[in-house]
């Protein structure tokens, strides 16, 4: 499935649906350096230890930059830069921090071409998606929280509300840079310091959020990023002078990270994995319910926390709809991430890719029918086809573990309550989507569903004013929005 | 300054619509500083132009009010990145108008461009503190949101510490971040800084008619807004006039003949200071709030 004999770029089908080429220069990308240490203190730093790690083009499996393994030394000065700085930014009047925010904000705008390719570089997502869904919710979250910064007296909780300190936060590799935007945002706007480490395969827009962070005229020490994998993600959630914790990524992690807090005064915040239902009624318009779909898992080449990984069709409309589905799928253009016309990009790392393999093959083995659209793949990098699986139980691993890749389990159902078990049939509970023309179902299939986000004729809809988080082993506490302050103030 | 050069006087307008009209008086009245030294020549702006702004206005409510929130912020915090740009311009302008020394005017400037600042964050919150969502006893949906009035009238500051530039801005900000769209008297004896704002709107990306600045005799202005059929709402923040056309009670008995939303003017106009900070009563009282009902059930 990885690779086949292809070299060449994919070429569409010809006929209706071919485009030629459009290409996103990469050099728009700005200069990659040829290696990066940690950026703490206001200063880009080498590491105190000689490990590097490299971070590689998914879609090339090209190398592009090699950047530091953080040491527990590393992790050390950043919290201790932070710590000094907190003391200042804190005491800043809002209206002063939120100027820097908004600074932030703008200049994250003015620059978005350029972190919108380079995103796509690093992290194998198409083009089409950094340059119109992350970049400009990146920028929209800074400018929402900016706003925040001097109204906490107005938020809900109570006068005067404090920051934690500094904070400690690790993010994944799926929306490396709005994941960075959900985590700075509102620990600064509500006058905490940060420490965050970037994921290991995506850190390339990170350390240019940095140069930002300069170019605003930021405080030192207020963001620090310190580069590394898991250990030194470890050392910081650990690290005694941290005083939150703010982690988006697996629910395993999460749930080692909230042991190792235990008994600790460090405030935790965590967005995890998910496995969520998007049910489809009898009398939902097919044609969209057909495009949520497909955004649902496709989105992101379905490496997203909260995709539409488990379809839950009512049997009536079951045959029509899968028809419609896979006719849709056969047009999605699976390829070169910096070409605009990509619909479904590189898989983000080899070692993700096997895990997506692996679960589909275990789909087949036990029982559920594959079925993928034929398309050709690149040579080079990491390529999974779109891909969904009927005649799906509930006991399959592929309706239970979350894929994290573009493959979509599809089960039926009868009844609106038979719905609502078998969506609610899971550890996760973080998004849900309801596709029927009746109002009253979707309010009252909402209010059953245990899920953080509920999409009701719609699908993977985000906005900083709108709060996201899971129920149950999706994770706890919300980002964004006016709940999203919660998370790091002392109430 | 060259002092060999003649410098260029500026010929102040109207802001209407977006566009910068003369009076359709044809006439100006002369501005002074506080020594009474001329400066300027202002427009004497009528009740029809004050008619012609609330046309401009209602046209303007649709696409203001309809644009997102976060765009709305966007366009305020433009305002102050514009008038940042303008700072020393506008320093000059409230030193005259108050009489004020040049640093405490600047001031007065720095504080107006954090106050446009601070209303751009406001936009996309203010439905996050104003409306809920309520837990009647039944299986409904109920959710309340906030909305925006309409078309403001607005009776600029006339005195009070920072009321030339800084107070009028603390009434406009918050009507046009709830949405409004507003149609503004400006301060008869001291409108230049309100005039040189409309150079600043204009250049903001703000709509056209969102905003429309009128100078002259407020007993003219302020009555033509408050008797108005089709303005929603009054603010008589610099209604001082003790009695006759211009007086608050005045223009309070005649915004009840359509029930607008009115804001009183404050007791004691004379001591107050603009530069204390803004709660959120301005933001909140041009707002309607719109409950939707939704059965829930299968």
């Amino acid at each position: 499935m990885a690779k086949n004999k292809q070299t060449e770029a994919p070429t569409p089908k010809a006929g209706l649906f071919s485009y030629a080429p459009a290409p996103e220069s990469p050099a728009a990308a700005g200069e990659i350096a040829t290696s990066y240490g940690h950026f703490i203190g206001g200063e880009f730093v080498d590491s105190s230890g000689s490990e590097a790690l490299k971070t590689v083009n998914p879609a090339t499996e090209q190398v592009l930059a090699e950047f530091a393994q953080g040491t527990d030394e590393d992790v050390e000065r950043a919290v201790a830069a932070a710590r000094k700085a907190f003391t200042d930014w804190s005491a800043l009047p809002g209206s002063e921090r939120a100027k820097y925010l908004f600074r932030i904000a703008r200049i994250i705008q003015e620059r978005s071409r350029e972190l919108a390719v380079l995103e796509s570089i690093d992290n194998g997502k198409p083009i089409r998606e950094t340059r119109d869904v992350d970049l400009p919710l990146v920028a929209a979250h800074f400018f929402y929280y900016a706003g925040w910064a001097d109204k906490l007296d107005f938020a809900g909780y109570g006068a005067n509300p404090r920051p934690l300190g500094v904070a400690g936060q690790v993010i994944p590799w799926n929306f490396p840079l709005l994941m960075l935007a959900w985590k700075i945002a509102p620990a600064l706007a509500t006058g905490n310091t940060v420490v965050l480490k970037p994921a290991e395969t995506t850190p390339l827009t990170a350390l240019r959020f940095a140069e930002i962070c300069r170019q605003a005229g930021l405080p030192k020490g207020v963001v620090n990023i310190v580069t590394g994998d898991g250990r030194t993600g470890a050392a910081l959630t650990s690290h005694p002078d941290v005083n939150k914790v703010a982690f988006t990524g697996s629910t395993p992690v999460g749930r080692a990270i909230a042991k190792q807090l235990a008994g600790s005064r460090k405030k935790l915040s965590l967005e995890l994995g998910g496995k969520a239902a998007n049910i489809v009624f009898d009398d939902a318009p097919i044609d969209q319910a057909v495009e949520g779909i497909v955004n649902g898992i496709f989105f992101n080449q379905g490496h997203v926390c909260c995709a539409g990984s488990r379809l839950l069709v009512q049997e009536s409309i079951q045959d029509e709809l899968l028809d419609a589905l896979k006719r849709r799928m056969g047009t999605l253009r699976v390829g070169d991430p910096l070409d605009k016309n990509t619909d479904i990009g590189a898989i983000n790392s080899a070692a993700q890719l096997a895990r997506i393999t692996e679960l589909s093959a275990a789909g087949e083995a036990e029982g559920a029918e594959r079925w993928a659209p034929e398309c050709e793949l690149p040579g080079a990098g990491y390529w999974f086809r779109p891909t969904l699986f009927t005649g799906v139980s509930q006991a399959h691993r592929i309706a239970r573990e979350e894929i994290f890749g573009p493959v979509l389990s599809v089960l039926t159902f009868r009844t609106p309550t038979e719905a609502v078990e078998k969506a609610n049939n899971t550890p996760y509970g973080l998004s849900a989507g309801i596709w029927t023309e009746k109002g009253s179902r979707i309010l009252w299939m909402a209010n059953q569903l245990k899920a953080g986000v509920v999409w009701a004729n719609t699908f993977n809809k985000f906005d900083p004013t709108s709060p996201f988080g899971g129920y149950k082993e999706s994770g706890y506490g919300r980002e964004g929005g006016r709940h999203g302050l919660e998370a790091y103030l002392d109430v | 300054m060259s002092e060999t050069t003649l410098s260029v006087f500026k010929t102040y307008k109207l802001y209407v619509g977006g566009k910068f009209p003369r009076s359709e008086s044809g006439r100006v009245y002369e501005v002074s500083d506080s020594k009474g030294q001329w400066l300027a020549n202002a427009p004497l702006g009528t009740r029809k132009d004050t008619r012609d702004a609330v046309l401009a206005a209602r046209a303007a409510v649709k696409g203001w009010a309809g644009t997102t929130a976060y765009n709305r912020g966007q366009v305020l915090y433009r305002i102050a990145e514009m008038l940042q740009g303008r700072r020393e311009q506008f320093a000059a302008e409230v030193a005259l108008a108050e009489g004020i020394g040049s640093k405490k005017a600047a001031a007065l400037v720095d504080a107006a461009i954090d106050r446009w600042v601070w209303y751009a964050g406001w936009t996309d919150k203010v439905a996050q503190i104003a409306g809920s969502s309520n837990p009647v006893a039944g299986p409904f949906f109920n959710l309340s949101t906030p909305e925006p009035s309409g078309v403001i009238g607005v009776v600029a500051p006339q005195s009070g510490t920072g009321f030339s530039f800084l107070g009028l801005v603390s009434v406009i900000a918050p009507a046009i971040a709830a949405g409004n769209t507003v149609v503004v008297a400006a301060a008869a004896d001291a409108p230049l800084p309100a005039l040189s704002l409309g150079e600043v709107l204009a250049t903001s990306d703000l709509p056209g008619g969102v905003v429309n600045l009128i100078s002259g005799k407020t007993a003219d202005i302020a009555p033509t807004l408050a008797s108005h059929q089709d303005v929603n709402g009054l603010d008589l923040a610099g209604a001082i006039a003790a009695e006759g056309p211009g007086a608050a009670v005045e223009l309070e008995v005649l915004a009840a003949d359509t029930l607008k939303r009115v804001i009183r003017p404050a007791a004691d106009q004379a001591s107050l200071d603009w530069t204390n900070a803004p709660g959120t009563e301005r933001l909140l009282s041009f707002l309607e709030t719109k409950t939707v009902w939704h059965p829930m059930g299968i």
